[in-house]
């Protein structure tokens, strides 16, 4: 679904992601995991178009391959890769249900089924609909963030650490949703640093250190390697 | 009660009071002096609702805006003194200055904050020293003069002029306050909110910033269009870099991002420079204190973001409790 080769992003003299290959099959959960600063939020944006990059993305969609080169970010949230960016970034000033309304914003149908099926996932949210986001608490912007994004209808979603800053059984929740989603059909590419927990829903996995891919293969093997059990899942 | 019904309500109620109003304007049951504030204060509030939506809808400070409102203004005075009829030299006035605003788009897609105010500060000058330099079409440094009025007929020209006038601010109004509420506010409102998340749902970021500041330099020149045969002369200072501030001024005490806020800024400012005008100079020191008592005591501003509706007032004498936000 996801094929990505040789893809390098640079801050200036800064080579933040230096020519990496991964791909993602249609259906499946992979997971992209590293340390601060590994590269793997620069990883995100590049997919999504947010910031320069060289190297090849093609996106699969229905048997059609696009080749994301040039293609600006709100054409890909069209093709249907749409990202949940870092630290939730909920539009804080403004409603939940606006919030939602703008997950929405390309498309031009009835969002009625959609609005449901994210108050189904997360009924909080449907309590909170004229709220301000901004006045959520962290782990319901989290479910915001991830609603905001599943009205566009994606086909893969990008979810960038979802679990930070959550407590314990909030995580597990999260990830509980992050399955259910993924078992409707959507793809998930998921960014994070807590290994243990991705590494339990994900089928396969890519361990990102320092801008190259260090490690990877099925995502049980390697909660299984040493390597990976020193440097992520402390010890 | 259906949006239908309200709608029409709504429209009716300010189609009436709009035509008592004139009917009052007219026949001088309201005076000369009151009804020329109210144009005024109309006329701010045009241009300060032009400021709201590049700047507390959209997040981009812009402290030009007399700039395009000077390109409004002078482009009315040039085209009536040539015998075009008011409702025509409304065209160019508004096309100029929805181009300009399309031109300082472009580079303003690469700044924001501070940059961006720079810039749209050096556009203001740049306009202001056009006026100036281009005497033969503006009259120069000494000011236009001799603008034709709304009307030749003096006591048609008061009423015509109040109509155009509330009408234009009517519409001004009614046009911003949908632009919010539909999806391409909803965009316009995620720009300001976040751009990388605006970016991440697909939101094109460049189209909503060209397209807002195009439509808030249409509006300015708009509000600028209807001086010109309002006031019959036009001076260049009307259009510096203070006279940016003073919109800038009236957004922040009306606040950011609420249309009614403005408004009730634009009417309140307006009315209470008259009032005050027996203090003199220190009339000059009120602006000034009037934005320091309210950053220590309101740094929202009087709305702060939140709109004031007739409707949400009914709905909660009834005990239910609705309130529309915009940021
Ligand atoms: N806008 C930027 N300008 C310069 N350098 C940047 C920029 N964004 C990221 N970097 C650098 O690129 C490298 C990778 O950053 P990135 O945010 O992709 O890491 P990450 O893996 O997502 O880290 P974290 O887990 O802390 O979110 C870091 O060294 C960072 O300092
Ligand atoms: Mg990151």
């Amino acid at each position: 679904m996801l094929r990505v080769t040789g893809l390098e992003v640079s801050y200036g003299s800064i080579r933040a992601v230096q020519g990496i290959d991964f791909d993602v099959r249609e259906g499946e959960i992979v997971t992209l995991i590293g340390a601060n600063g590994a590269g793997k939020t620069s990883t995100l944006h590049a997919l999504s178009g947010l910031i320069p990059s060289t190297g090849s993305v093609e996106l699969e969609i229905d048997g059609n391959r696009h080749n994301l080169r040039g293609i600006a970010p709100d054409l890909r949230v069209g093709l249907g890769l749409v990202q949940v960016p870092e630290g939730r970034r909920v539009f804080g000033n403004l409603s939940v249900r606006d919030n939602l309304l703008l997950g929405a914003y390309r498309r031009k149908d009835d969002l009625t089924k959609d609005l449901e099926n994210v108050f189904r996932l997360f009924p909080r949210l449907k309590e909170r609909l004229n709220q301000r986001s901004s006045t959520l608490s962290g782990g319901e912007q989290q479910m915001l963030a991830i609603g905001r994004a599943l009205m566009s209808r994606p086909r893969i979603l990008l979810l960038d650490e979802p679990s930070m800053g959550l407590a314990p059984l909030l995580v597990r929740e999260i990830f509980r949703i992050i399955q259910a989603i993924n078992a409707e059909g959507v793809t998930i590419l998921l960014v994070e640093q807590n290994a243990h927990m991705a590494l339990k829903i994900a089928q396969r996995a890519f361990v990102l250190e320092t801008g190259k891919i260090a490690l990877s293969g099925p995502a049980d093997e390697l909660a299984r390697s040493e390597t990976v059990k020193r440097a992520y899942l402390g010890g | 009660m259906k949006t239908s019904t309200r709608f029409w309500l709504l429209a009716s109620s300010i189609l009436v009071s709009l035509a008592v109003l004139t009917f009052l304007v007219h026949y001088r049951l309201i005076d000369r002096y009151l009804s020329r504030l109210l144009m005024l204060g109309a006329i701010q509030s045009i241009i300060a609702l032009s400021l709201n939506l590049i700047t507390g809808f959209t997040g981009q400070l812009s402290l030009g805006q007399a700039g395009f409102v000077g390109i409004g203004a002078y482009t009315t005075a040039i085209f009536t003194t040539q015998g075009w009829p008011f409702p025509l030299a409304l065209i160019p006035s508004v096309g100029f200055a929805a181009l300009a605003g399309f031109l300082v788009a472009w580079p303003s897609l690469r700044l924001r904050g501070d940059y961006l105010a720079i810039m749209t500060l050096g556009f203001g000058e740049i306009i202001r020293s056009l006026i100036i330099n281009l005497g033969d079409l503006t009259g120069g440094a000494s000011g236009f003069k001799d603008i034709p009025g709304f009307h030749a007929d003096g006591d048609i020209n008061r009423s015509i002029g109040f109509l155009w006038i509330f009408l234009s601010f009517i519409l001004v109004t009614v046009l911003i306050t949908n632009l919010i509420r539909s999806s391409h506010g909803r965009a316009i409102l995620s720009v300001r909110e976040d751009e990388i998340a605006a970016r991440a749902m697909g939101v094109d970021i460049r189209r909503v910033k060209i397209g807002a500041f195009a439509l808030s330099a249409a509006l300015a020149g708009w509000g600028g269009a209807l001086q010109a045969p309002f006031l019959n002369y036009l001076a260049p200072t009307s259009y510096d870099f203070l006279k940016s501030v003073d919109i800038v001024v009236i957004l922040v005490l009306g606040g950011m991002g609420s249309i009614t806020g403005t408004i009730l800024a634009a009417f309140g400012l307006t009315l209470l420079q008259e009032w005050l005008r027996f203090l003199g100079d220190y009339r000059m020191v009120i602006y000034p204190l009037l934005m320091i008592l309210m950053m220590l005591f309101r740094p929202q501003g009087l709305m702060g973001g939140r709109e004031w509706s007739l409707w949400n007032l009914i709905a909660r004498l009834g005990g239910k409790n609705r309130e529309v936000r915009h940021g």
